[in-house]
């Protein structure tokens, strides 16, 4: 605890010394950026301690506030969060030293910092907090700071608009968190969490009201389908380093609220976990579907988050429906699972959404057809991204497929074991989740072979230069957590197995068994290395000389092979588009096509809009919009006229105390 | 250890020889002479010997996509049984890895396509990763469909001394894996009517267009390496359909290799008798495979 405490003043400290005008740069940078990597440090060995003792730590100080109280609690579930929040933080903090340093970003950097600091100290607050107001102060905090975040580059109106969204989505759940917390005072007559234990004692209906609560008012920051319309804007207009916190670890912050706060609900009945089911799965084809629409690489990842969102969704709902059935083998094997596939998920998306931010930084666009060649121009870069892309896609000998597997493992146990209608739905699960599998190697190869491979498609890209070695350690140093995960899953268990004693204590010890420990995955991934590096040495003996003659790229007997004439982002994914996608989720495209006998001048343009934004929110949104507008009268623009509201409000509210 | 031997021995030796029947027995249909049984030996070998030339804007990713197309059957091949001998790796959950280790050959050659920059290397590689993630849940189901009947997770045992009872209790089912299987084999390994492994023209380009810039050894392991995958692959349909044993390590591996010439001579006889579909058509025969594999699962959950 007294790290923790030890971290948070470095984050204040860091926060407050960034905020001052200093003359230059440099300083500004030196303690933003030192602030929270010394914090992170700190931080990370809190964290250690919470997982290594397995013991819950506490600390209480009673505030003036009612109901309020600044009580934390360091436990397993705490400790499993905060491990992935310093790791991404640290390496974070140390590319964006790089980062805003440069390209303009510079008058930015000094709020940045702050509001860098703010959100990781905020964030640590949600994960460690132990009493309902403190948890939704922090709450309001992490979502105001990574809104300033988010609307980092405040010139661009695209950054701002998607600034907006985002604070309406983020508010939207919070007032679903505000009627959570106040219902569950009234039952259990504190905010602090240690008094919610009674809750343990609701009829089912009133629980399912709370868990829906719980459900649409987490869900919506961690960007479940249909509630993830802010993510694919507000992510790529954040800064990249930015970006990979919040996608992450701010988004894994909710599901660590709605895992807590659903502990002291009753035993959940078997339609919880499928519902939750049903909705990750959706979440997870129609992500990664959208995925392979977009030619921003960064609005494309945002995308694959909303897909791994729904596969940790899956996972955890099929261990709520597992256990609510009494297959408690199958619920430890898919609690497991998801638990895993957050961890791992928050390390290799960090990875790429930071390879992106160098991608942009060397090429100057988001745009994947205005990249093409990076590989060649910045090496370092590419091979971290080509890590990380094996790691999303679930490919051995990364980390991606120890939570994958788990989860198949689980699905599989019970379509096995099942007769009936009840082996139907973990069954059609199985394909779906392949089907998504499948599809996460469309996107990845999509984004690693029209942005690293390839001519150069504009000249900035031509022109492209490697990042500075803060920025690529960084995100070597997650390549290489990657790696260690995939080549000792055992780790990755024990790591969930402490986040799961909390949960689930039943499936924490059947975890802690040898039987299901995945040490062969771990052997087979190392069986694989050595396999590459034979295969890699025999194709070196053959090649023979060192300088292998090189010409150009065949192309019917054309020798001067332009980016022209490559494949480009949209005709990569032409195909399944057409052969797999549901109509609502065509692209609108002006097509340029040829009708006379001479070439005339013709574009073509592909455009892929959110189809739930597009036909559900914004329509919605309109209307709303209407009907408020005839409130716009209230709204005179004087001072005395709001002096007078208040008055007159507080006089009511007097007397509406006074009849009580 | 003597499994592993075998294992390699008839994986390494064997597979080249599938190509060569099937060439031969195209050649009987068109009445030609054909090339000889050997030729993917001679072919091979030759490359390997030769020198090696390179697009000047490739990346080490190009490099990458033949050694991976060579390491994965191997790996795979570990964990499949040929015949009734048993597979040398083989651990609960095995599947999983199995899918996933040809996602990772298929990530690798995709990637190594496109990074030649060619327009036709980048429309071969956006097929192939398009076809193959319809063939996945195909593969899953079924190999869920053995294991239900197994009741086991693991390809040995899945592929094991269950198949017998398997054939008598639940024969339909397994009918319709073994097809389901037959067509993954024809997508997996781009024999018609999914691709056509003799043309590289733009009609039929699927895996063939993706290999057009390698050369030299490149070129000699990418073909190795697709001999052998149609070789595990094809093991798994070889092991459905001739499920016995004879309890002797010689004539099971002698019964196992006519199995894998039977599985070309048939591969050649639906090469030589039916045309290649439209690109079209491709995906639309893969979700019937997908809901025939289905459909084989419903039958046993019943």
């Amino acid at each position: 605890m007294n790290f923790l405490f030890a971290a948070f003043l470095l984050f204040g400290l860091g926060a407050l010394l960034a905020v001052i005008p200093w003359r230059g740069g440099k300083a500004v940078a030196f303690f933003g950026s030192g602030g929270a990597i010394l914090g992170c440090l700190l931080g990370l060995i809190a964290a250690g301690q919470g997982l290594a003792a397995g013991v819950a730590e506490t600390f209480f100080l009673p505030l003036s506030m009612p109901g309020g109280a600044f009580s934390l609690r360091l436990d397993g579930l705490s400790a499993f969060f905060l491990l992935p929040l310093f790791v991404v933080g640290l390496v974070g903090a140390l590319y964006g030293s790089e980062y805003m340093g440069s390209g303009g970003k510079t008058r930015w950097s000094g709020l940045h910092w702050t509001w860098y600091n703010l959100l990781i100290l905020s964030m640590t607050l949600v994960v460690t907090a132990a009493n309902g107001l403190l948890f939704l102060f922090a709450w309001e905090c992490m979502s105001l700071t990574s809104f300033f975040l988010v609307i980092t580059e405040h010139n661009l109106a695209e950054a701002v608009e998607a600034g907006w969204t985002y604070l309406l989505a983020t508010h939207f759940g919070a007032a679903f968190l505000f009627a959570f917390f106040l219902s569950a005072s009234a039952f259990s007559g504190s905010l602090e969490f240690a008094s919610f234990q009674v809750l343990g004692q609701l009829s089912t209906p009133v629980a399912s009201g709370l868990f829906l609560l719980l459900l649409v008012g987490f869900g919506s920051k961690a960007g479940i389908f249909p509630f993830h319309v802010w993510l694919p804007d507000a992510h790529p207009a954040a800064p990249s380093h930015v970006s990979a916190l919040m996608s992450g670890v701010m988004v894994k912050t909710a599901i660590y609220g709605f895992l807590r706060l659903f502990s002291f609900l009753p035993a959940a009945p078997p339609w919880w976990g499928g519902l939750l089911m049903a909705i990750g799965i959706v979440g997870a084809l129609f992500g990664i579907a959208m995925a392979a629409l977009q030619r921003d690489v960064k609005r494309s990842l945002a995308y694959s988050t909303v897909e791994n969102i729904g596969i940790i969704l899956l996972a955890l709902g099929f261990w709520m429906q597992c256990r609510a059935t009494g297959h408690y083998f199958t619920a430890a094997l898919a609690l497991a699972g998801g638990l895993i596939h957050l961890l791992n998920h928050s390390l290799f998306k960090s990875l790429l959404f930071m390879g992106a931010g160098s991608l942009m930084h060397g090429s100057g666009s988001r745009d994947l057809n205005r990249m093409g060649g990076l590989m060649r121009r910045m090496p370092i870069t590419g091979v971290l991204i080509v890590c990380g892309g094996l790691a999303i896609s679930a490919l051995p000998p990364f980390n991606g497929l120890i939570g994958e597997w788990f989860i198949y493992r689980a699905l599989l146990e019970s379509g096995t074991v099942l007769s009936g209608l009840a082996a139907f739905s973990p069954l059609v699960l199985i394909g779906l989740l392949a089907l998504v599998g499948g599809m996460v190697i469309i996107v990845m190869t999509r984004i690693i072979g029209i942005a690293l491979a390839g001519e150069p498609r504009s000249s900035a890209a031509a022109r492209a230069h490697e990042a500075g070695w803060r920025m690529w350690s960084g995100m070597a140093a997650l390549a290489l957590l990657c790696l260690v995960g995939g080549l000792m899953p055992v780790l990755l268990l024990q790591v969930a197995g402490r986040a799961a004693i909390l949960l689930d204590p039943a499936a924490a010890t059947l975890l802690a068994d040898n039987a299901i420990s995945p040490w062969w995955l771990g052997i087979m991934a190392v069986l694989l290395l050595g396999c590459i590096l034979a295969a890699y040495g025999f194709s070196r003996w053959r090649q023979g000389c060192t300088i292998v003659p090189s010409s150009a790229t065949w192309g019917c007997g054309f020798a001067f092979p332009s980016s022209r004439m490559s494949y480009s982002a949209e005709s990569y994914t032409e195909l399944p588009q057409s052969a797999m996608f549901c109509s609502c989720l065509k692209p609108s495209t002006e097509d340029g096509r040829t009708i006379g006998f001479f070439p005339e001048a013709k574009s073509f343009s592909f455009e892929a809009p959110d189809p739930v934004l597009e036909h559900l929110f914004k329509p919605f949104f309109r209307r709303a919009a209407r009907v408020c507008s005839g409130f716009r009268g209230l709204q005179a623009g004087q001072l005395h006229v709001y002096l007078l509201y208040i008055f007159s409000v507080t006089i009511l509210l007097l007397l509406w105390a006074g009849q009580r | 250890m003597l499994q592993l031997f075998l294992h390699l021995l008839l994986l390494l030796g064997l597979s080249p020889l599938l190509p060569g029947v099937i060439g031969k027995t195209k050649a009987l249909f068109a009445g030609r002479t054909g090339p000889p049984f050997l030729q993917s030996y001679y072919d091979i070998w030759k490359l390997f010997g030769k020198g090696l030339v390179i697009s000047r804007t490739t990346t080490w990713v190009f490099r990458a996509g033949p050694v991976l197309g060579l390491v994965v059957p191997v790996l795979a091949a570990l964990m499949v049984p040929f015949g009734s001998i048993g597979a040398p790796l083989s651990f609960t959950g095995d599947l999983i890895f199995f899918v996933y280790l040809f996602g990772l050959a298929r990530f690798f050659t995709a990637s190594a396509a496109m990074d030649t920059g060619s327009s036709f290397e980048g429309m071969g590689a956006a097929r192939e990763v398009t076809f193959a993630c319809l063939a996945e849940p195909t593969v899953f189901f079924s190999f869920i469909v053995l294991a239900r009947l197994s009741g086991s997770l693991s390809l040995d045992a899945m592929f094991g001394q269950a198949l017998n009872t398997a054939w008598q209790s639940a024969g339909p089912s397994l009918i319709l894996v073994v097809a389901c299987l037959f067509v993954v084999v024809l997508v997996e390994n781009c024999r018609i009517p999914f691709d056509d492994p003799n043309t590289h023209l733009e009609l039929t380009m699927i895996h063939e267009v993706m290999v057009l810039d390698h050369s030299g050894p490149d070129l000699g392991m990418i073909l190795y390496g697709a001999a052998m995958k149609l070789f595990v692959l094809g093991a798994l349909v070889v092991r459905l359909v001739f499920p016995g044993s004879t309890g002797n390590v010689l004539f099971d591996t002698l019964l196992f290799s006519g199995g894998m010439l039977l599985l070309a001579v048939v591969i050649g006889v639906v090469e030589s008798t039916m045309a290649r579909l439209r690109l079209l058509r491709v995906p639309q025969l893969l979700v019937g495979t997908l809901l025939l594999s289905f459909f084989s699962l419903i039958l046993l959950l019943r």
